[in-house]
């Protein structure tokens, strides 16, 4: 637990919106699938997932419909929306442009400058 | 539409609001039971699984919170809480609220009855179809709105700028519909009056200007609404019905409709009639005097697509025409435009001025208001600045913080401005029914409507924000540590505050206030004292005009001096005059008088404009008007003798220099005639107790007659039975005659009305400013009392006198009273110059007034410090110290 890392500010929409493309999910299934494709490797406290969800419904990048879990439990799933998926394909672009200029910026060695 | 849209999203989500909440409920809830299932799965039983997934969970308040943030519509829902806690925060302390909310209320009302006044006497056009274009004509430079009839038919015909031009004129008349004769006001109209003014009968038919053919040939009456509701009970058969009118039969032709009621704002007519009949209306025909002005106002609308100016520049060249062809009778004809209802500027501009100034001060009550309110928020911002750095430091935004404030400021201002605005609405309903002048057809139609209704709201939301922004910048800088570390905000007053300031204006605003109303009350004992020219006390006034009764020609003097001669054998009868139109009655008659030397007798050449008034002998002796050299008149001044006049003090320095100059001298009349004049006069009051000497001329009766007569009966008995034997004295001479009798005191009511209309205005917003001084001054000595307790005390463990601990607690207090005093006096002797239009005489450097205002000033000032003086003084410092 105390290895896992600080979300960076907005960061957690960027989360939220890949998890969902990979096909529809409740909310504590998109925290369960974000665990899963992070490695576990990211803090995110339980409640704070929904005033994100809530913020992605109202820009219409998320739809949502009641439905049944598969712990036959009554929940509601969200959908990406075609306008998601190009935000989603935006900021993964944006985000890798972000890392690769950090990464190379905190890797370069004294000789190269 | 962006907007439009965005506010019916967030008012659906505010109905979708209960559901939603019960989703997110919903949602939360099947999230933490997912939790929940795992971790029983990893072998914890139920309950401790549910509470573990609660916990992991988090703050589920702050998150629904933030959800509904995010869902949007929180503007309104944060609004819903904001009004709620104002509530209950201004039901926690009723005494503020109840202060704040009368305060506001009694400053908005004044407003909306001072707007409410403004907007229907000058701001609301006449009820015409398009009123915009509907101008009335004025002549030469001081504005004279009435005209003689022909020069009105050179306008009519001549112009190219108007559609029409309609001409009316105010009149009474004895009207007979079978039984009983009654006088009543009308307006004598051109026959396409109607036509011009765009409106329609609401039944029968109007007369047109193809009805009129010469002297008396359109006997035709035209109802309004009112007068057919109340005389012929709304009696659809009406129409086509013969009355007399003077004697004379006219026909009734319809009724106009009930908005249109003339086109005069204050006088609502009973009928209208054809001017050309005029000298059945009003016993004699000026229709065909071109120098004799009888009309009160040419007005109409202007064609589309003329202005203003290019209209005026037609009428002018008319008028240089009309200069020229008659220079005996027409002067200065230059015109301008004027709006047609208030009769011009000779109403128009003193109303104006008068109701704009007032209008001001309206406003200056509620600026004095919103410093008392703020200064009242600021004191109970500083009180509360703990819970305001307890909500900072919980985490609350300033913006928040902020809102709240100007949440309660807006509630109290929304519920004063509702409180004031009903008070104004009932006093707007009265004054409008009420009919201010017994014997005037005269009415105040100040009836709300939207405009009303706006403003007041506007400016009950204004002050709203007005006051609600006086603690802004103390909560701005709210530092919730030090607040909370040491109890209250540390400094108290010593250097200037916003709120001193505020007290200063407020303070000023209410010494002019108290200036004005005294300025208005001294003006107003002082015209009632001032010498009228005659003796109002035990004067009965018995008021005929023989033209009612069918009198014309020699028949008139005759019947005057037969009812002065049975009027003078009345037991305790002293004398009866004769007088065509009475000094201080609505406008006057006057005429140009020339030099005995000039020959070329046009108005520019006039020696003097005077005052005239055709008399009887007896009438200076009932009017008890002093001669001061000569003799009076008699009834040998008659039509075979020379022509004699009395003239007043004024007339005699103004034509001839001096009296003994005046004495035996001739001047001249328009007409050319030679006057002599006989006798000198006392100066008096002749248009409005507010001018300046006017020249004035006391003509035989005899030598130029008149129909239209007031009886002056001076007597010393009892008022009741000279009353009843004065009407049984009459009517033995004509049972037909109408006529009223009233004491001369209640005739001067109408030319005291402005200057008592003014007075009580003024008074009442003086005692409104008084009141809004008392309770800022108490507000602000009671605070720094309360706050400085425990200095006081201190003070007083330490042997302070009582002398020394009130220049403490309340020197500040009476300090921003002096400053504020002085400079509302100064404001106030400026202002005085507006009030000087109404006001008899109205002057603040007079004695009394000054003496009056420093009066009232320490009296109030008094008065606001006393509780706060009597808390400081029973400060006991052994109670104090140990609480602390």
């Amino acid at each position: 637990m105390t290895d896992q890392a600080q979300l960076l500010p907005g960061t957690l929409d960027l989360l939220i919106l890949r998890a969902v493309s990979l096909g529809p999910l409740h909310g504590y299934g998109i925290l369960l699938r974000i665990g899963q494709i992070s490695g576990n490797a990211l803090l995110i406290e339980q409640g704070a997932l929904y005033p994100g969800l809530f913020r992605l419904v109202r820009q219409g990048l998320l739809t949502a419909s009641w439905g049944t879990s598969e712990n036959n439990r009554r929940a509601k799933f969200y959908e990406l929306t075609a306008a998601g998926r190009k935000r989603l394909r935006e900021e993964t672009d944006n985000w890798n442009r972000l890392a690769t200029a950090i990464g190379s910026a905190l890797a370069a060695q004294p000789e190269e400058v | 539409m962006r907007l439009l849209d965005s506010l019916r999203f967030r008012i659906a989500t505010l109905f979708q609001r209960s559901q939603m909440n019960a989703e997110m409920e919903d949602e939360l809830r099947s999230h933490i039971q997912h939790r929940a299932d795992d971790l029983e799965r990893s072998g914890l039983p139920r309950a401790e699984a549910e509470r573990r997934a609660r916990i992991e969970f988090g703050g589920q308040v702050r998150y629904k919170e933030e959800c509904r943030e995010a869902a949007g519509g929180t503007l309104i829902e944060s609004l819903q809480q904001d009004v709620r806690f104002a509530l209950r925060m201004l039901h926690k302390s009723p005494g503020f609220t109840a202060v704040a909310v009368v305060t506001l209320a009694v400053a908005i009302a004044a407003n909306a009855v001072v707007f409410g006044v403004l907007n229907a006497l000058i701001l609301r056009p006449l009820n015409v179809p398009q009123a915009q274009s509907l101008y009335g004509l004025e002549r030469g430079s001081d504005k004279a709105v009435n005209q003689s009839y022909p020069d009105y038919l050179d306008l009519r015909d001549r112009n190219r700028s108007f559609e029409d031009l309609a001409a009316y004129n105010v009149a009474a008349v004895g009207l007979d519909t079978g039984n009983n004769p009654s006088s009543a006001w009308i307006l004598e109209v051109t026959g396409n009056y109607f036509d011009a003014l765009g409106i329609q009968p609401y039944l029968g038919r109007f007369f047109h200007g193809s009805d009129e053919h010469g002297s008396n040939s359109a006997p035709y009456i035209v109802l309004t609404y009112a007068f057919w509701h109340s005389h012929f009970q709304d009696d659809r058969g009406v129409v086509g019905r013969v009355v007399q009118l003077n004697k004379h039969p006219f026909t009734i032709l319809g009724v106009a409709p009930p908005e249109f009621r003339g086109t005069l704002v204050f006088v609502f007519p009973d009928f209208w009639v054809p001017i050309v009949n005029q000298e059945q209306v009003e016993g004699v025909n000026v229709l065909n005097a071109r120098g004799k002005r009888g009309i009160l106002m040419v007005l109409g609308h202007l064609k589309a697509g003329v202005t203003p100016s290019q209209a005026v520049a037609d009428l002018n060249s008319i008028g240089s025409y009309l200069e020229k062809t008659y220079p005996k009778d027409d002067g200065q004809m230059t015109f301008s435009l004027t709006r047609p209802g208030l009769a011009g500027d000779w109403l128009g501009r003193p109303l104006r001025a008068f109701l704009t100034g007032l209008m001001l001060l309206a406003g200056l009550i509620l600026l004095a208001a919103c410093a008392n309110l703020g200064s009242l928020f600021a004191a109970r911002a500083a009180d509360r600045s703990r819970e305001v750095a307890l909500r900072l430091a919980l985490g609350a935004t300033r913006i928040r913080i902020l809102r709240q404030l100007f949440t309660e400021a807006v509630l109290i201002s929304l519920i004063g401005g509702t409180a004031g605005l009903w008070c104004s609405v009932v006093l707007l309903r009265g004054l409008s029914a009420w009919r201010p002048l017994p014997t005037a057809p005269l009415q105040v139609p100040v009836n709300p409507d939207a405009n009303v209704y706006g403003v007041a709201l506007l400016l009950s939301l204004a002050s709203g924000f007005l006051f609600g922004a006086v603690p802004v910048r103390q909560v701005l800088h709210t530092d919730p540590y030090q607040v909370i570390k040491s109890g209250s905000t540390g400094t108290v007053g010593r250097r200037i505050t916003v709120r001193d300031l505020l007290l200063v204006v407020q303070i000023a605003i209410c010494a002019l206030l108290v200036t004005s109303s005294l300025v208005a009350v001294r003006g107003l004992v002082r015209s009632l004292h001032s010498s009228f020219g005659f003796e109002p006390q035990n004067a009965m006034l018995v008021e005929t005009a023989l033209s009612m009764a069918g009198y014309s020609g020699d028949t008139v003097p005759a019947m005057q001096k037969r009812m002065i001669n049975a009027l003078e054998t009345i037991p305790g009868v002293q004398s009866v005059g004769l007088v065509d139109r009475l000094p201080l009655y609505y406008g006057a008659n006057s005429s140009y008088v020339f030099t005995d030397k000039t020959t070329d007798l046009r108005p520019a050449n006039a020696a003097a404009e005077a005052m005239r008034y055709n008399i009887s002998p007896e009438y200076l002796d009932a009017a008890r008007t002093t001669l001061l050299a000569g003799r009076t008149l008699t009834w040998h001044d008659d039509k075979g003798a020379p022509r004699v006049a009395v003239v007043n003090r004024e007339f005699a320095s103004k034509i001839f220099g001096s009296a003994t100059n005046a004495m035996n001298s001739y001047y001249k009349t328009k007409d050319g005639s030679r006057i002599q004049v006989v006798g000198i006069v006392e100066d008096g009051k002749y248009a409005s107790l507010a001018e300046d000497p006017q020249p004035a001329m006391f003509l035989p009766i005899l030598q130029s007659p008149s129909s239209q007569a007031c009886l002056v009966v001076r007597s010393n008995g009892d008022s009741q039975q000279l009353v009843a034997a004065i009407k049984s004295t009459v009517q033995d001479l004509d049972a037909g005659l109408p006529f009223t009798i009233r004491t001369w005191n209640q005739e001067l009511e109408s030319a005291l009305f402005p200057s008592r209309m003014a007075t009580l205005s003024l008074g009442v917003l003086g005692v409104m400013g008084a009141m809004l001084s008392i309770t800022g001054i108490f507000g602000m000595a009671a605070y720094s009392v309360s706050k400085r307790l425990k200095e006081l005390g201190i003070r007083m463990a330490l042997g302070a006198q009582r002398k020394e601990v009130l220049q403490a607690a309340l020197g500040r207090a009476f300090k921003l009273l002096t400053i504020g005093s002085a400079a509302g006096l100064l404001l106030g002797i400026l202002a005085s110059r507006v009030l000087a239009f109404i006001v008899y005489q109205a002057t603040p450097r007079d004695p009394l007034v000054l003496a009056g205002v420093v009066l009232a000033m320490l009296l109030l000032g008094l008065l606001a410090t006393w509780i706060p003086a009597k808390r400081a003084l029973s400060i006991d410092p052994m109670i104090l110290l140990r609480e602390e």
